[in-house]
């Protein structure tokens, strides 16, 4: 039995949007999902679906085996983290996280015993006594998170819970969730739009696009194969080049390139073809030109590396280099073919 | 001022001092007045100074009233004035809270029908339908009490749009955290929505304490009995008669008496009142 | 319209918390007004017994009543009068309160409290300052050679009660300017300095300028006070005279309904009154529609 089962779930606003359409999805006990896309994809919806603040038009929503679709969101065993937090402002820390319990009937010592228990774990025991207002944006943050732990629900719900944090604060609350979400082993659903906090936060990803789920796996199968060409310019920083091309002969045809694919075998016609920026090598020009040529625009130092951005005849191009290489104005680029990613260039599917 | 210009400055603060002296003197007149004794008025010159008899004057009206108008003691009617301000001002007050909480946080059919007959009553203020309204207040037999004084004033378009307008600025979290940890409507409206509304209904209550306690055409068309009476509108009464016999010394301590509290509000809850004011006009 | 995001699914609960606001409403503003609407246009007989559907009638008889004309003009002047007069007095002390920094809280509380002070109080304490035989106001002008009367002078009477609606209406002008003055922005004040503006041409080409969205909404407001929250002010001192000089149109509706008990009159007066409370509502609200671009 799933943890949470989302069978044919649609949601369509009066008016006629439809912002889920169709999503079939099983949470196992324990684990992080992680639902990842870019605005307007469905993914907040569907979050809210599933704590019951949303209403569903269509399919149904079970968590620990049970449909819930007409339960209260209080009824659902669920608890939830907003990208605002949602504290109640007039109300101190400790009232803050007891609040929910309290409204449960929760005995008070019991109550008394899950707020010290979870202040302890996210180290807020010295602001028990202070309103929300008086504490920074991190410290919001634990309480949220503590407001949610005491509760000892089946599943978390995280709404983009780190977006109102500054960078460098959101990298380190990223740590913690993931610390203490492995340390509680409580199923957690956690949407954002950001896809390096979904790779590096999750057990799961869950990839939206439009009310549809375009990809799911671990973070590594998606990163390494992409099924869609959304999920391929989605997920991974620099975006995956994506370039169209035609089958030629035994070579490639990329607009005034050809690239010879040493054995592997493709279809014949139209394809776009996928290269991460690290997988691509760039070398200097002696004589004959020997892989792509690529014309370069302007260079990104990242410290660690560089990202060369230039142009593939009217196609543009980035790839991850070495910082101590000499660049020229038009440099040969060279892949192995066995690392292309191969789409049809009409429906975006990932081909082989 | 950018530029220090100090002759600017000075005709500033004369006409500051002015317009003081200009809102202030007829108060002074008036606690002048109630200070002398009743011949005082007759010889033509008005004293300027204060008089002795300000405590005679002061027990007289509060105590006994003037008999000679049928006036009550005016602690009679200030009692009643409170009564009524006090009334108007928390019933206006929960009513409109409860009203603006229906129409922020649920939707029903017929919403906008209610959202639009609570707004047509702005356009219906009571001296332009004095008639008719006196005409049902009497029907209901709430002439001559308290009910009558106050209910037919306590609905508010402005407080229910005042409490609208602050709901909406609530984050929509809030709520739905709420729903989350398991309160329902009223609870979430109890524990919630009226603590982070305290400021609001504070400065509301001032505005509507000064509308309640100032009313005047109201309590003259539907008291007729003087154990009903409000001080202000007991005023005129009073005054009436002190054109034939000089009584100013008497109405102008119950001029002074009618415009202390509210008087007293404003001063002491001067943020409250400031912000209720500006608000209420959005 | 605007309501929250998600909302309690309760059916019956939502009308149970509109009741005592619809009740209130129905029962003591919509119940009568409609009452006003039918009775404008009935006629009742002298004595009462017999009512008659008259059609336009009560509302021609007034167009053509002399009184009503008279009134419609006393109502106008009265209004621009104390409109002005208030307005006018109020942005001179709030734009000097303006210019202090450490005195502006003592003056902005010594001018503000006269809100708090019933019209009807407002009105006596000027009638008592203007009394023929004791006032101190009158008394001054017979040193001066006036012979002041407000109980046979119909322009000292409507002197008499612009000054007292002016001096209560005051306060309210004075917050709003001040209000105002405080969102100007102080670097535009020192642009136009560094322009080589001085203080009085900053005033007319800076200031006043940027407060007329605040003037405008305070003319509204002014003249809906004078014309409706007034009455207190007319009835507690002249009654409307002496000779109607001042009987503006919320007292004519008074004096005719229950004093003169022509009730068909009355009504139409009233509906004509709505129609006007109506109008200056619609211009309030569009005033605060085009603030919330800003």
């Amino acid at each position: 039995m799933s943890a949470i089962e989302l069978k044919n779930l649609r949601k369509v606003y009066p008016g006629g949007a439809e912002a889920v359409s169709g999503i079939d999805l099983a949470i196992e006990t324990g684990e992080m999902v992680v639902l990842v896309g870019p605005s307007g994809c469905g993914k907040s919806t569907l979050l809210r679906m599933i704590a019951g603040l949303e209403t569903i038009t269509d399919g149904t929503v079970s968590i620990a085996g049970r449909v819930v679709n007409d339960k209260e969101p209080a009824e659902r065993d669920i608890a939830m983290v907003f990208q605002n937090y949602a504290l109640y402002p007039h109300m101190t820390v400790r009232a803050n996280m007891a609040y929910g319990l309290k409204n449960r009937g929760t005995p008070k010592a019991e109550i008394e015993r899950r707020v010290a228990e979870a202040s302890r774990i996210l180290q807020i025991g010295d602001y028990l006594d202070r309103k929300p207002r008086q504490l920074s944006g991190g410290q919001r943050q634990r309480v949220a998170m503590g407001r949610a732990i005491v509760r000892e629900p089946a599943a978390f719900l995280f709404d983009e819970p780190l977006s109102n944090l500054d960078a460098k604060l959101r990298v380190e609350m990223r740590g913690e969730i993931k610390l203490l979400q492995r340390r509680l082993a409580t199923t957690s659903v956690y949407v954002t739009h950001d896809q390096l906090e979904a790779m590096t936060l999750a057990d799961r990803l869950v990839v939206l696009n439009k009310g549809r789920i375009e990809q799911i796996g671990t973070p590594l199968e998606i990163y390494r194969h992409p099924q869609s060409t959304f999920v391929a310019s989605f997920i991974g920083s620099p975006a995956m080049n994506l370039i169209s091309a035609t089958r030629d002969g035994d070579g490639l045809r990329l607009s005034d390139a050809t690239l010879p694919l040493a054995g592997r075998s493709l279809p014949q016609g139209p394809l776009t073809i996928g290269m991460r920026a690290e997988d691509i090598t760039l070398a200097r020009r002696t004589g004959e030109p020997q892989g792509l040529p690529v014309r370069i625009a302007y260079v990104e130092e990242l410290g660690a590396s560089r990202l060369v951005h230039g142009h593939l005849g009217s196609e543009r191009i980035v790839v991850s280099a070495p910082i101590d290489g000499e660049l020229d104005d038009t440099m040969d680029a060279r892949i192995d073919p066995a690392l292309l990613h191969v789409f049809a260039a009409d429906t975006g599917r990932r081909l082989q | 001022m950018i530029e220090n210009r100090p002759l600017l400055k000075l005709t500033a603060h004369l006409v500051l001092i002015a317009g003081v002296a200009l809102v202030a003197f007829p108060v002074y007149l008036a606690i002048i007045a109630s200070t002398h004794g009743p011949t005082d008025f007759m010889s033509g010159v008005i004293p300027l100074l204060p008089g002795p008899h300000a405590v005679e004057n002061y027990r007289q009206v509060l105590a006994s009233g003037v008999s000679t108008s049928g006036i009550p003691p005016i602690s009679l009617m200030m009692t009643n004035s409170l009564i009524m301000a006090l009334t108007i001002a928390i019933g206006k007050i929960v009513i409109s809270l409860l009203s603006a909480f229906a129409i922020v946080y649920f939707r029903f059919p017929f919403r906008a029908l209610a959202f639009w007959a609570i707004f047509v009553t702005l356009m219906l203020p009571v001296e332009v339908r004095i008639v008719p309204t006196f005409q049902v207040v009497a029907n209901l037999g709430m002439l001559n009490s308290y009910a009558g004084l106050s209910i037919p004033l306590i609905a508010s378009a402005t407080a229910t749009f005042l409490f609208r307008q602050f709901f909406l600025t609530v984050p929509d979290e809030l709520m739905e955290a709420a729903r989350v940890d398991g309160a329902g409507p009223m609870k979430f409206f109890f524990d919630i929505l009226l603590p982070l509304s305290r400021t609001n209904i504070a400065a509301l209550f001032v505005i509507l304490f000064i509308y309640g306690w100032n009313q005047y055409l109201w309590p003259l068309l539907i008291t007729t009995s003087s154990d009903y009476y409000t001080v202000v509108m007991g005023i005129k009464r009073m005054a009436d008669v002190a054109d034939s016999y000089p009584q100013w010394n008497t109405v102008m301590a119950t001029v002074v008496l009618a415009m202390l509290p509210p008087v007293l509000v404003v001063i002491c809850m001067q943020r409250l009142f400031v912000k209720g004011l500006v608000e209420t006009e959005k | 319209m605007q309501s929250k995001r998600t909302v309690f699914s309760n059916r019956a609960l939502p009308y149970m918390l509109l009741a005592p606001q619809l009740a209130v409403t129905a029962i003591f503003f919509l119940w009568p007004a409609a009452q006003a609407f039918r009775q404008s246009f009935l006629r009742e007989d002298a004595f009462g017994f017999s009512t008659q559907f008259v059609w336009f009638d009560n509302y021609m008889r007034l167009f053509q009543s002399a009184s009503y004309l008279n009134s419609m003009a006393v109502t106008a002047v009265f209004a621009t009068s104390v409109a002005v007069l208030s307005i006018v007095i109020a942005l001179a002390l709030a734009v000097a309160a303006n210019g202090m920094i450490r005195s502006q809280q003592t003056y902005s509380t010594l001018i503000i409290w006269p809100y708090a002070v019933a019209p009807a109080v407002a009105g006596v304490m000027w009638w008592f300052m203007f009394n023929p035989t004791i006032g101190i106001l009158s008394y001054l002008m017979r040193q001066a050679g006036y012979n002041w009367n407000h109980g046979l002078d119909g322009t000292d009477a409507m002197i008499l009660v612009v000054i007292a609606s002016s001096w209560k209406q005051i306060s309210y002008n004075f917050l709003f300017f001040l209000a105002g003055l405080h969102a100007i922005p102080r670097s535009l004040t020192e642009a136009a300095a560094i322009d080589g503006a001085g203080p009085i041409k900053r005033f007319f080409t800076i200031t006043l300028p940027l407060l007329s969205p605040t003037t405008f909404f305070l003319v509204v407001v002014n003249v809906v006070y004078a014309m409706f929250d007034t009455f207190a002010v007319i009835h507690a001192t002249t009654e409307g005279g002496p000779n109607q000089a001042t009987n503006i149109l919320v007292y004519k509706v008074f004096d005719d309904g229950f004093i003169g008990l022509n009730l068909g009159s009355s009504a139409a007066q009233s509906v004509i009154l709505m129609a006007i409370v109506t109008v200056f509502t619609f211009i309030q609200f569009r005033y605060i529609e085009r603030r919330v671009e800003y």
